[in-house]
């Protein structure tokens, strides 16, 4: 039996039935906000539902929900789908291998010159990305690196490697040392306590910093633009890009693919909403 | 994105005492293997930071004092031409345009993302039934590709079906279409807008967990004094989350302006560069107009314009950590 039933009827009650009335208030007006927040994210669902073809009205709601858009957009756009899923996916592991010793290094030895690394790392996110973009198109095309996947996944790993340097350095920092140290009486060299011990005890900062890392090159537009030439390798940012580029007369395909392009965004904050909250707070992982 | 990393907190750096049971001997050689080992899980961050930041930053300066044309990759050939391309851009009647679009992008969107993100950290800051949920949904926009949030905007600012348009029109405050996004005189506006829209969860975030930092008894004390509401927030919550506030403005307008994303999918700059900014005009004139020299120069310019704010922003962050 709950408390409040036992509760004495009176003013006790009479106070907590008034502030709870207003909590629920509360919930009525930040639903109010995030229904308008979330609106677009609701039209481009309801537009990719819509038959092709009709340019003229989309209903409000999509009461006979019509699938060829989807058809459409999985026809034209999937192969850039998987393009987008493996450059993705690649720039993790790349990300991942370089940020997570790198964050060791810095949070834990005593290295000459890991001041001047961290800055850099911090100055290096303010360079804006058209800046990297016209160095390296001149770069990649010495190299023969334009129109490829690996091209892709190194330069969209720029999205990711200094955010989860710090990310990860900033879980590191507090961890307790004392593990390490005991590990590292114990005869463990430096790789074995670095996998067994250390990489282990930060899982946390390192799904966070993976799952960033994916959605940064997932949403990567600016490389798909400049370093891709023709449609042999395209993310599928960039096939969305091409879409509402010219006159656009079918909007569901547009929006299913649009659609199709979110659900990594959906996923992870549907199923990994505390790394994704842990990643946005920045250094504040617990 | 929000790392608010420090550089001025000393690090817990350990000393691994690792060497106690060697011999004193061999102690020297061993420190040093100890140092080259250490600094190997260093070298291959420092390299990619070397080849993806260092390399196009040093590599636009000198393209920026080169003819460098799509002639350049055929011949290898790129003729010194001094300062010409800074003269060029910087002279040209569409670089003030740009440099105005920019400014004015970058202060629209960072006041209403702010400003909304504030009011709604202070909302949040409410306890009631969902909050945690409701508010971590709020954060869908920011996750979203841009060029996703680019996509659907175009199509519910669009002037003859948008959404917007059909909304305004049924509560008959516009008679015709209001081309949002095909008129000189409102694109810009509209692409701030949607802006906003995408920023409003970033400040709300970063702006949460700064007042979640605030003790309470600071308000019950303020309350005895007489301190609710607006003066609560102007006389305890204001001052104590400046410098989280530094922070959040100073990396927003770093972010601002480099956008690209949005103003692309949007307008692609357009209409007559009514909302052409420095990042785009830095890319069409590479990857429109081939001119990758000019393009070098202009966004060595931006670069420039960043790093004042870089400045400012290791400032507001060193005093974020001190206070």
């Amino acid at each position: 039996m709950s408390l409040s039933t036992l509760r004495v009827p009176g003013r006790t009650a009479g106070a907590s039935v008034a502030p709870e009335r207003r909590r629920w208030w509360s919930t009525v007006l930040a639903l109010l906000f995030l229904a308008i927040m979330l609106f677009p994210v609701y039209w481009m669902i309801n537009a990719s539902l819509q038959p092709n073809g009709t340019t003229l009205q989309t209903s409000w709601l999509p009461l006979s929900p019509d699938f060829s858009g989807y058809a459409t957009a999985v026809s034209q756009q999937g192969r850039n789908l998987v393009t987008s899923l493996l450059v993705s996916l690649g720039s993790v592991v790349v990300c991942m291998a370089i940020a997570a010793p790198a964050a060791y290094a810095l949070a834990y030895f005593k290295v000459r010159g890991a001041g001047v690394v961290l800055f850099a790392i911090l100055i290096s996110q303010m360079i804006p990305g058209i800046v990297v973009a016209n160095a390296l198109y001149t770069a990649y095309n010495d190299l023969g690196l334009l129109n490829s996947i690996p091209g892709l996944i190194l330069a969209d790993s720029s999205h990711g490697i200094p955010f989860a340097i710090l990310i990860i350095r900033a879980f590191m920092n507090g961890m307790p040392s004392s593990v390490i140290e005991a590990a590292r009486v114990d005869g463990a060299g430096h790789l074995r306590t670095f996998f067994s011990i250390v990489l282990p005890l930060s899982r946390n900062s390192l799904i966070t910093a993976a799952l960033f890392t994916f959605l940064f090159s997932w949403s990567d537009f600016l490389f798909a633009l400049t370093l891709t030439t023709t449609d042999q390798v395209r993310p599928v940012t960039l096939g969305i890009f091409q879409y509402i580029g010219a006159y656009v007369n079918d909007w569901s395909s547009v929006m299913a693919t649009a659609v199709l392009a979110s659900i990594p965004a959906i996923i992870l904050l549907v199923l990994a909403q505390k790394y994704i909250a842990a990643g946005t707070t920045g250094g504040a992982v617990k | 994105m929000s790392v608010t990393a420090d550089l001025s907190r000393p690090d817990h750096r350990h000393v691994v005492p690792g060497a106690r049971r060697r011999a004193p001997g061999n102690r020297g050689g061993y420190r040093q293997r100890e140092r080259i080992f250490q600094w190997l899980f260093l070298v291959p961050a420092v390299l990619y930071m070397a080849l993806f930041f260092g390399y196009p930053v040093a590599k636009n300066i000198v393209m920026s004092f080169q003819d460098y044309t799509t002639a350049t990759f055929f011949t290898g050939e790129a003729p010194w031409v001094g300062l010409q391309n800074y003269v060029s851009v910087l002279t040209s009647s569409l670089f003030s345009r740009s440099l105005v679009n920019t400014a004015l992008f970058t202060i629209g969107s960072i006041a209403g993302q702010f400003v909304i993100g504030l009011a709604l950290a202070v909302f949040f800051r409410r306890r009631f039934p969902l909050n945690g949920i409701l508010r971590s949904l709020m954060l869908l926009p920011w996750l979203l590709p841009l060029i996703v949030s680019s996509a659907v905007w175009r199509w519910i600012l669009d002037k003859d079906s948008g959404a917007l348009n059909r909304f305004l029109g049924d509560l008959h405050l516009v008679s015709t279409g209001v081309p949002w996004l095909t008129s000189t005189s409102l694109a810009l506006i509209a692409v701030v807008g949607v802006n906003i829209w995408i920023g409003i969860p970033f400040n709300l975030t970063i702006l949460y967990g700064g007042l979640q930092e605030i003790p309470d008894e600071l308000y019950e004390a303020g309350s005895l004094d007489g301190a609710t509401h607006w003066k609560a927030f102007r006389h305890i919550t204001w001052p104590m989350l400046r410098p989280v506030v530094n922070v959040v403005l100073v990396l927003g307008v770093v972010y601002t302006l480099k956008v690209l994303d949005i103003i692309l999918g949007l307008t692609n700059g357009g209409p007559a560069n009514a909302t052409q900014t420095i990042a785009t005009q830095s890319y069409s004139l590479s990857f429109h107009e081939f001119k990758f020299g000019e393009g070098a120069a202009l966004g060595n310019v931006l670069v420039l314009i960043s790093l004042v704010f870089a400045v400012f922003y290791l400032r507001a962050s060193r005093r974020a950590v001190d206070e």
